[in-house]
């Protein structure tokens, strides 16, 4: 793709004429990419640097009645073993971590088991040795006895009468308060609006069904990993991969127990996230590990552990009723959901609950959220975390409804399409979004107006995803040469250095390539909440535009204080500095870098932000499939892509983020599962079996961006990084339908799973 | 010894730092250049050598600890000659040596003129930098239910020659496999070459497989045939299935079902239900066990069509 071919159908924000925002540089950390020179976390290295190995749980759910280090902790090359016992006790608070909150407690119950383990590759204890094999060897020398307990897998049977409990302390707050009843609920919320009796009164036509989806992982290249290095003064170090150096850093000293002063986080480049780098896993473990050895240790996950240790996103069951007139007004609708939490509480229903209706004005509704603790590890964020679970429901519904209608499922939804001033369910009240527009450009998209190909499915599903604001940091610094040195703390996942560059060099009127962006530590820049929630070019790149704001209003004043003229009659455009009144006075930016240091001295703008206008996102999917009639195998004919990003920065980056999106969830919808044992064992702990889609299982992406500008932003940004995964789950089920007739209401589509569904 | 690999396995001998600490576990690595050579150190092993062709298989095998690869010393067989030979010979039969990587073979003028189907599985195993490894012997003497050349090897009807402390002989290729990773190979006896004989007139083959993907998995089911036909009719016809059974297997119902039949729907559709009824599969992560039995009949009938139409038949 290049300049020339970007063409986005919708443009509604573009008042301003850009110079560098919604071009394609190239990106700034490329070069190191592709020659593999950048740094990932397992790169990391270090004099005297020990091997850190976990040992984990065989059982999904047993009593740890002792634990004996001894044998481990004599073998020749073995340096350290921790336990839980070797945390500091500490008093329990909810902690933020940026997309999701937690329980200290809970946070360090995962980290190592304390007295129970609650799902297999539970980490119970860490070993730092000589080298890697040697702590593996150590692992099968710690003795543990369990008391195994019965398991509970799904949320139906956590919810069961009679159900084990995993926690004899969690009672279920049920609408806000403290019901008393142990349960694995944590909790069951609704959100009202209107009344849902009278609305279902009202309707002529009624689909309700039950939709179910199975645990799937983010799937990100690399494996966790962290390097710890606890100095004798005290300070802790941190290498590793995360989305939020603030978070590791933060966690630590809630966990650790000492100030956050006391603890550096430096992060690496990072081998994708998608939500599931936000949690710590190793890096306590390992700080642990090296505060007894007093050297680095370095722990990096195998590719097992990290299905089986770290957090994927939930299996849920979601029920849907939703009724309308005959003339296609939707009159009520009722989700009911259930999220597997995984072993503590914190699933993303709360989430799902925000997104589910939120692309409809609807006059009644109302939605029912379960949040459901069951043996299996604790679920993290994933890309728009719980909302392609409930779109796989409501979108798939609506289809139904538009059937039953004999109404076009796009026209079905512009008919009841949310827009500016609509209040959702759940509450908040919309500013300017994009929902009606990712329709109307669906609906004037050759692929839809195109005629199917013989045998083939078509389908259609839109989604939504709130994104969120936050706190982010940003310095600029100016160089002698007129480049700048940019400063910020946002994990680069997607490709946010350069948005955020972007973003500066606009201000500023310089080049994309004059600014040199860098992520820091957390010694270096203040503080950044996560690379999350689609926040990053949005509220970094805001920060990086008042820092730019800050660099130029002290090149104007630098400037004036030379010519020694009032600074108000001074302007700065394209990169250059001028009087409004006095045509000879004009000076280039990369002018007055060169005479700073004899003018005063160093240019350095700062900013801090936590900006609140975060404008949600719109992705809508067009589907051809066509379906091997023997083998039930599914092959995607064609695949378009249409989402609001409000002003597209990158527009490559805002395409590639959408193709990614659109795979990851093509792979939840067709082949990738947690295949689970009986005992609650995942058996499927490898790539080769888990089974995302290859580059080779994949049509060529299409995509349109649409550009219905964020009001919230200076240059009408919304965060796009998560709305592209909801869609594709319920539009290859529509297009499913379409084909056969059947209705897939439980994931993954796998072909076995097809041919049932054709049979019947 | 010319040598030595660092794997995780079950120790030799451990090797200490300068604190007498423990640290790398070794495994010996032999690389004889004669079949008997080869033969004696895996005679003198107890069992506890393996012969290392490409490696593509036992190396991660050794690396993840596989409790059914109990190896101290492994022999690298790709400087012996007799393992390296494409020998094309008068009577039309062809010799592959047990080490040759699939890329030479799905190159070689011969195999790609007088035996095109084995390229099926040649080009199917694995990615191009695996092929440039991995082997056909060492597809065969992993033993995996699921090895995607074996049916093919079956259908062709290739006779395994294999050296011990006794001598040579010869296997019949069917005779191979005795169950999941287990053959009729002894630990003292090397796999030196696969001989496809002349095949006849009027012959085609096919292998074929049903993954989930489009690459990078292993076979729910696969289905490798052969057929020799004249004057419309099957004279010979073989059927071996992968991934259905605990070894590979060969369908003798299937050959009854065409042999001396025309060739038509109904004769390959009958050949078809019975490789569906050899199949004994069990339900795992990557099928059940019926959806694998309807892959056998769905993936021996394609097979068949397109092994038919490479015979110029029908």
């Amino acid at each position: 793709m290049t300049t020339t071919d970007y063409d986005p159908n919708v443009v509604l924000s573009t008042e301003n004429d850009f110079k560098v925002v919604g071009t394609r540089p190239v990106r700034h950390d490329g070069v190191d990419k592709v020659t593999g020179r950048a740094i990932y976390g397992a790169d990391y290295d270090a004099s005297g640097l020990l091997h850190g190995k976990i040992l984990r749980s065989p059982h999904a759910h047993a009593k740890i009645i002792s634990i004996d280090t001894s044998k481990a902790e004599a073998l020749d090359g073995v340096h350290a073993v921790v336990t839980a016992a070797d945390f500091p006790e500490a008093a329990d608070k909810i902690m933020e971590l940026g997309e999701d909150e937690t329980k200290l407690r809970d946070l360090r119950g995962n980290i190592l088991a304390r007295d129970k383990v609650l799902y297999v590759g539970h980490a119970i204890a860490g070993i730092a040795a000589t080298n890697a094999h040697v702590a593996e060897e150590a692992l099968s020398l710690i003795e543990v006895e369990f008391e195994v307990l019965p398991s509970v897998m799904t949320t139906d049977e956590a919810m069961a009468d009679g159900a084990p409990i995993l926690h004899e302390d969690q009672t279920t707050e049920e609408l806000g308060d403290d019901s008393g009843v142990v349960s694995n609920v944590a909790k069951h919320f609704q959100h009202i609006k209107g009344d849902i009796a009278e609305g279902f009164k009202q309707a002529d036509v009624i689909v309700e069904r039950e939709y179910n989806t199975v645990t799937v992982h983010q799937g990100y290249i690399a494996p966790h990993n962290g390097t710890a290095f606890w100095s004798a003064d005290g300070r802790l170090h941190i290498w590793c991969e995360t989305q939020g150096s603030f978070v590791v850093r933060d966690s630590l000293a809630d966990l650790l127990d000492m100030p956050v002063s006391m603890i550096r986080v430096t992060p690496t480049e990072i081998g994708g996230g998608f939500g599931g780098k936000i949690p710590i896993y190793v890096e306590p473990v390992a700080a642990l590990l090296s505060k007894k050895t007093g050297t680095p240790v370095k722990i990096v996950m195998t590719r097992k552990e990290t299905f089986e240790g770290s957090g994927p996103t939930p299996g849920s069951k979601i029920k849907i009723k939703v009724g309308a007139t005959k003339e296609g007004k939707i009159t009520a609708a009722h989700a009911w959901m259930a999220m597997e939490a995984g072993a503590y509480a914190g699933s993303p229903v709360g989430a799902a609950a925000q997104c589910v209706f939120a692309a409809y004005d609807l006059e009644n509704g109302l939605i029912d959220g379960f949040d459901v603790v069951v043996n299996k590890p604790k679920t993290a964020a994933y890309r728009a975390p719980g909302s392609p679970n409930a779109a796989f429901g409501f979108e798939q519904a609506l289809n139904e409804l538009a059937e039953k209608l004999g109404m076009d499922p796009i026209d079905l939804r512009l008919k009841n399409v949310a827009t500016e001033g609509t209040r959702r369910v759940d509450g908040p009240v919309f500013q300017r979004i994009g929902a009606k527009e990712v329709l109307e450009s669906m609906r004037e998209h050759a692929h839809y107006l195109s005629e199917k190909q013989e045998g083939s499915g078509r389908g259609v599903a839109i989604g939504f995803w709130f994104n969120i604001g936050f706190d982010s940091a940003c310095n600029i610094a100016l160089n002698k040469d007129g480049t700048v040195n940019l400063t910020e703390g946002s994990t680069d996942v997607g490709g946010s250095r350069t948005s955020i560059a972007m973003q500066a060099a606009e201000v500023l009127g310089i080049s994309a390539e004059d600014v040199r962006p860098s992520v820091v530590d957390t010694d270096t820049i203040g503080f950044t909440a996560v690379t999350g929630g689609s926040r990053t070019t949005f509220a970094t790149g805001w920060a990086a535009y008042e820092a730019a704001q800050d660099v130029k209003k002290q090149c104007i004043t630098r400037a004036a204080s030379i010519w020694d003229v009032d600074p108000d009659h001074l302007q700065m455009e394209d990169g250059i500095i001028s009087s409004k009144t006095d045509s000879e006075l004009k000076m280039t930016i990369k002018e007055l870098a060169a005479q700073l240091s004899d003018t005063g001295g160093g240019i350095t703008g700062r900013a801090s932000v936590k900006p609140r206008g975060v404008g949600g996102s719109f992705c809508g999917n067009i589907v051809d499939l066509s379906i091997d009639q023997e083998t039930g195998k599914i092959t995607i004919d064609r695949f378009t892509a249409i989402q609001d990003a409000g002003k597209a920065l990158h527009p490559s980056y805002v395409e590639g983020q959408m193709q990614g999106g659109s795979v990851q969830g093509i792979g939840w919808e067709l082949n990738e599962e947690y295949f689970m044992s009986d005992e609650g064992k995942m058996n499927n702990t490898s790539l080769l079996d888990y089974r995302m889609p290859t580059a080779l299982d994949l049509p060529m992406i299409d995509t349109v961006i649409v550009e219905v500008a964020n009001p919230g932003h200076p240059f009408g940004v919304r965060g796009i990084g998560e709305a592209n995964i909801v869609p594709p789950t319920p539009a290859i089920a529509n297009a499913v339908y379409d084909s056969c007739g059947s209705r897939i209401t439980q994931l993954p589509m796998s072909p076995g799973s097809i041919l049932e569904a054709l049979k019947s | 010894m010319s040598g030595i690999i660092v794997v995780t396995n079950n120790f030799v001998r451990d090797i200490k730092d300068n604190q007498g600490g423990s640290l790398l576990k070794w495994i010996d690595y032999q690389a004889p250049e004669s079949v008997a050579d080869a033969v004696k150190i895996l005679a003198d092993s107890d069992g506890k050598a393996r012969p290392l062709a490409g490696g593509t298989d036992l190396i991660v095998q050794l690396r993840v600890k596989d409790p059914r690869v109990n190896a101290e010393t492994v022999v690298d067989i790709k400087k012996i000659p007799e393992l390296n030979q494409m020998d094309y010979d008068k009577s039309g039969g062809l010799t592959i040596g047990a080490a040759v990587p699939l890329h030479l073979i799905y190159n070689n003028p011969d195999v790609i003129k007088h035996f095109p189907a084995i390229i099926d599985s040649a080009s199917l195993i694995g990615g191009t930098p695996i092929q440039g490894r991995a082997t056909l012997g060492g597809n065969l003497c992993n033993g995996a239910p699921s090895g995607d050349s074996i049916p093919n090897l079956v259908a062709h009807k290739v006779i395994a020659t294999v050296a011990g402390p006794n001598g040579i002989r010869e296997i019949p290729v069917e005779d191979v496999c005795t169950g999941p990773r287990q053959t009729s190979i002894d630990s003292n006896e090397l796999l030196v070459s696969l001989y496809f004989p002349n095949p006849g007139e009027g012959f085609g083959a096919n292998y074929i497989r049903f993954i989930p993907r489009n690459e990078m998995d292993i076979a729910v089911a696969g289905a490798g045939v052969s057929v020799n036909i004249s004057n419309g009719k099957f004279v010979d016809a073989r059927v071996c299935l992968a991934s259905v059974a605990p070894k590979p297997i060969l369908v003798e119902g299937a050959s009854k079902a065409l042999v001396g039949q025309p060739v038509n729907d109904e004769s390959i559709q009958n050949a078809a239900e019975a490789a569906r009824e050899a199949a004994s599969p069990i339900s795992d992560m990557r099928g059940t066990a019926e959806y694998r039995k309807h892959l056998c009949e769905v993936l021996t009938r394609r097979a068949l069509n397109t092994a038919i139409e490479r015979a110029g038949g029908n």
